[in-house]
């Protein structure tokens, strides 16, 4: 297997764009001799899988990179004990087509089904249930990894397991893995949209919707100063008793070109926001929705990243523990109020106590609140930097699946078992956030 | 979804399971719940992917290890296959290589290896599998994979482009003998355009004439079931065929295609 000339790659933000040389194997034998040849031609590898993630963690530039996408197969399914092995490529939107019609679903799923298993694992993603179901990682039961000195199975309780769930491809290339799934009773969602006017609200209908519903989120407007900090509107469902087993289908309107940079700017922000707001408002009350527009609203505007123009944009994604949460978030808000930046999509969720399986896994009990930017140079760099010192004095962290910038030292303080993790790093294994993290 | 659900469900014998269109297309089939047996060179991969179908729902999903070039055991193979999942009502045909038409010119060896893997073994495949969808009556069918380039000659791949176009022919005249009598199977001749896989993996990629297996599977699935002989998938390429067909030589010279 010959390693191909170096080709343009680019994260889902695309800030930061890289050249990489880039395998696509269609089989799993394809990948050991993939690895070979990175090492013959004297460069590093990384795993990637649907470039989903925002900033550089998927990014391994004038390096190597083995694309999962292909290796999707099912590698069995065992109804009885609700336990599904598949490669590592297979998308999460795959696998719900798979399971829905038999009356499964994946434990927790991210904010889009573009997203393959190995990219959910080496992320350790969340879901709107993580009170319920901890993270995706949380439901691994077993991963083959082929790391440089050949392939292990590892399964929780070891070591090179912890270090893997949540390890950015940093650990080996995840050839398959075993996850345990849930039975549903339907694929639709009785949901709940509620508007609240701040955060304390906010809190309080999470706290009162933990009983009966397993799925939480809110959106929060961004452009509100003042008294209306917070402001923003709560969602909540749960799997509805009855209405069949019908999957997603898989149509989407594409946003086939790139918006011009003032698609997304102040003006169109706020007027955003008031609309968004207005409509969310309006549908308030309970309706039964498919689990597609409830998990992934996103998803049926394809490529919307690009509105963001053609200098793209930061995600930010922040943790913070109950006690500073409340107040934390409240001064992020008003620091963004200020900046005039506004945010589009601001995302405020609750993470509950299950304990993450990764010694980097990003949730911890507490607040998350997630964010989008357009870049704009210097000044987006300045807002995220404030932001930084808020969330350092909270105690809390970043997700580096969001992350494109934040300092090597940011990331220290918020994840204590990087030393540790560094220990299970396989040399032959890098990409740009690594680098840049360890620089 | 986008494929209506066969009547009962198929019993497939696939040459050139491990193709990415091939598996795209088993995994349509596998959801109606389609017994398989799965033909290609390489046994590790042919059982992953049988392990695929099985866990989407195939009622059956067999490897058979065979290089497809030899079809010299054809009619044996098949009455193995049909014992090993039953009765068979479809065959697809879609192993092929497309090789490199100054590599062929230069070495006539390797021209004949082109025309004896995409062709002459893949004719004799299609004739071995004539009587088994024959019993199958008007549920059988047998579908070949051709492609554009079997329309017209053209300096860049006529020597491939010619093996696929006389698969065609093959397929149509396989229809024309099953049509002579009302309720016979069917034979299709699928003209595929540009599609990202592994055999392209080396052509730069980009555009609207571009389709991935997952898109053009739906497709094959349905011209098991209605259509032919000749179907162009994605669609498009019907038209822009009649286009290159129609340009009179003289022009056509002065292309380079
Ligand atoms: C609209 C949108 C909504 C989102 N919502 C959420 C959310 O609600 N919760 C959440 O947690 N995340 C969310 N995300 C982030 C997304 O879930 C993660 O970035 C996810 O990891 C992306 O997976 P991917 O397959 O695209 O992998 P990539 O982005 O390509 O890669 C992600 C990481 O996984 C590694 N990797 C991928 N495949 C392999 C492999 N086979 N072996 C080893 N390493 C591998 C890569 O090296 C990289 O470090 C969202 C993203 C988008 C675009
Ligand atoms: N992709 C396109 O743009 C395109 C366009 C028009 C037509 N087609 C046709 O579509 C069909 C499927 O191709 P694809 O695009 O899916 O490419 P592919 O994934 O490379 O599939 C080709 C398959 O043919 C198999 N094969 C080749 N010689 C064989 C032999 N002697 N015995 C057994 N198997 C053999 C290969 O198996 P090994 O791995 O063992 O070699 C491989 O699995 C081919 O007939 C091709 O000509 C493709």
């Amino acid at each position: 297997m010959i390693l191909p000339a170096p080709g343009p790659a680019e994260s889902w933000g695309r800030v930061v764009r890289a050249s990489s040389r880039r395998l696509a194997p269609q089989f799993r034998d394809e990948v050991a001799r993939g690895l070979a040849a990175a090492r013959d031609a004297g460069v590093s590898t990384l795993g990637v899988g649907l470039g989903r993630s925002y900033g550089d963690s998927g990014l391994n530039s004038d390096q190597a990179v083995i694309d999962a996408r292909h290796l999707d197969r099912l590698i069995s399914f065992d109804p009885d004990a609700g336990v599904l092995r598949a490669e590592a490529g297979a998308s999460l939107g795959a696998l719900a087509q798979v399971l829905a019609p038999r009356g499964f679903f994946l434990p927790t799923v991210p904010g889009t089904r573009f997203v393959t298993l190995g990219g959910a694992v080496a992320n350790d993603v969340h879901g709107k249930n993580h009170e319920r179901a901890g993270t995706f990682g949380a439901n691994v039961r077993r991963i083959g990894l082929r790391r440089s000195d050949g392939v292990v199975e590892i399964a929780p309780g070891d070591d090179l397991f912890a270090a893997t769930i949540g390890g950015l491809g940093l650990t080996g290339f995840i050839e398959w893995v075993e996850i345990g799934v849930t039975r549903i009773p339907s694929t639709l969602i009785d949901q709940e949209t509620i508007p609240f006017d701040d955060l304390d609200a906010f809190f309080a209908i999470a706290a009162e919707s933990k009983a009966r519903f397993e799925h939480t989120v809110a959106w929060v407007d961004c452009t509100q100063g003042g008294k209306s900090i917070g402001r923003g509107v709560f969602t909540r469902g749960v799997w509805a008793p009855d209405g069949g087993f019908a999957p997603h289908t898989d149509r989407a309107l594409p946003v086939p070109i790139e918006a011009p940079s003032f698609a997304l700017n102040p003006l169109t922000l706020k007027a955003f926001n008031v609309a968004y707001d207005a409509a969310q408002r309006l549908k308030a009350g309970t309706a039964r929705v498919h689990y597609t527009g409830h998990f992934w609203p996103l998803d049926s505007l394809f490529g919307w990243n690009k509105l963001y123009g053609p200098k793209g944009f930061y995600q930010y994604q922040c943790v913070l523990p109950w006690a500073t949460g409340r107040d934390g978030v409240a001064e992020m808000l008003r620091r963004i109020a200020r900046s005039g930046e506004g945010s589009f999509l601001a995302v405020l969720k609750t993470f509950g106590d299950r304990p993450s399986p990764g010694m980097l896994s990003f949730p911890m009990p507490g607040t998350t609140l997630a964010l989008d930017f357009r870049n704009r140079g210097a000044a987006t760099m300045k807002l995220l930097a404030a932001l930084d010192d808020i969330v350092r004095e909270a105690g809390g962290r970043l997700y580096p699946a969001k992350d494109g910038r934040m300092p090597a030292a940011m990331f220290r303080a918020g994840y204590p078992a990087l030393d540790r993790f560094a220990t299970f790093v396989d040399p032959a294994f890098s990409s740009d956030f690594w680098r840049r993290i360890t620089a | 979804m986008t494929t209506p659900v066969a009547l009962s469900p198929r019993r497939v014998v696939v040459l050139g399971a491990a193709s990415a269109i091939a598996e795209a297309t088993c995994r349509v089939l596998a959801a109606q719940g389609a017994s398989f047996a799965l033909l290609g060179r390489d046994a590790a991969r042919l059982d992953a992917i049988a392990a695929d179908l099985s866990a989407r729902g195939a009622a059956k999903a067999v490897a058979v290890a065979k290089d497809l070039a030899d079809a010299r055991d054809a009619e044996a193979v098949l009455a193995a296959c049909a014992r090993d999942i039953g009765p068979i009502d479809t065959v697809m045909i879609f192993y092929g290589v497309l090789g490199d038409q100054a590599q062929a010119e230069a070495d006539l060896a390797e021209a004949a290896r082109l025309l004896q893997v995409n062709f002459t073994s893949a004719a004799l495949w299609a004739l071995a599998a004539a009587p088994h969808v024959e019993q199958a009556g008007a549920r059988g069918v047998i579908l070949a994979v051709s492609s554009v380039a079997g329309d017209r000659g053209r300096r860049s791949n006529f020597i491939y482009g010619a093996a696929k176009g006389g698969l065609a022919l093959i397929m149509q005249g396989l229809a024309h003998k099953f049509g002579a009598k009302p309720g016979g199977p069917r034979a299709v001749a699928l003209k595929l355009g540009f599609v990202d896989t592994p055999m392209t993996a080396h052509v730069k990629k980009g555009g609207p004439l571009w389709a991935t297996p997952a898109g053009v599977a739906p497709v094959i699935a349905r011209a098991l079931e209605r259509g032919g002989p000749m179907v162009y998938a994605p669609w498009f390429w019907r038209f822009v065929m009649l286009a290159i067909r129609v340009t009179p030589q003289a022009i056509f010279n002065r292309v380079n295609l």
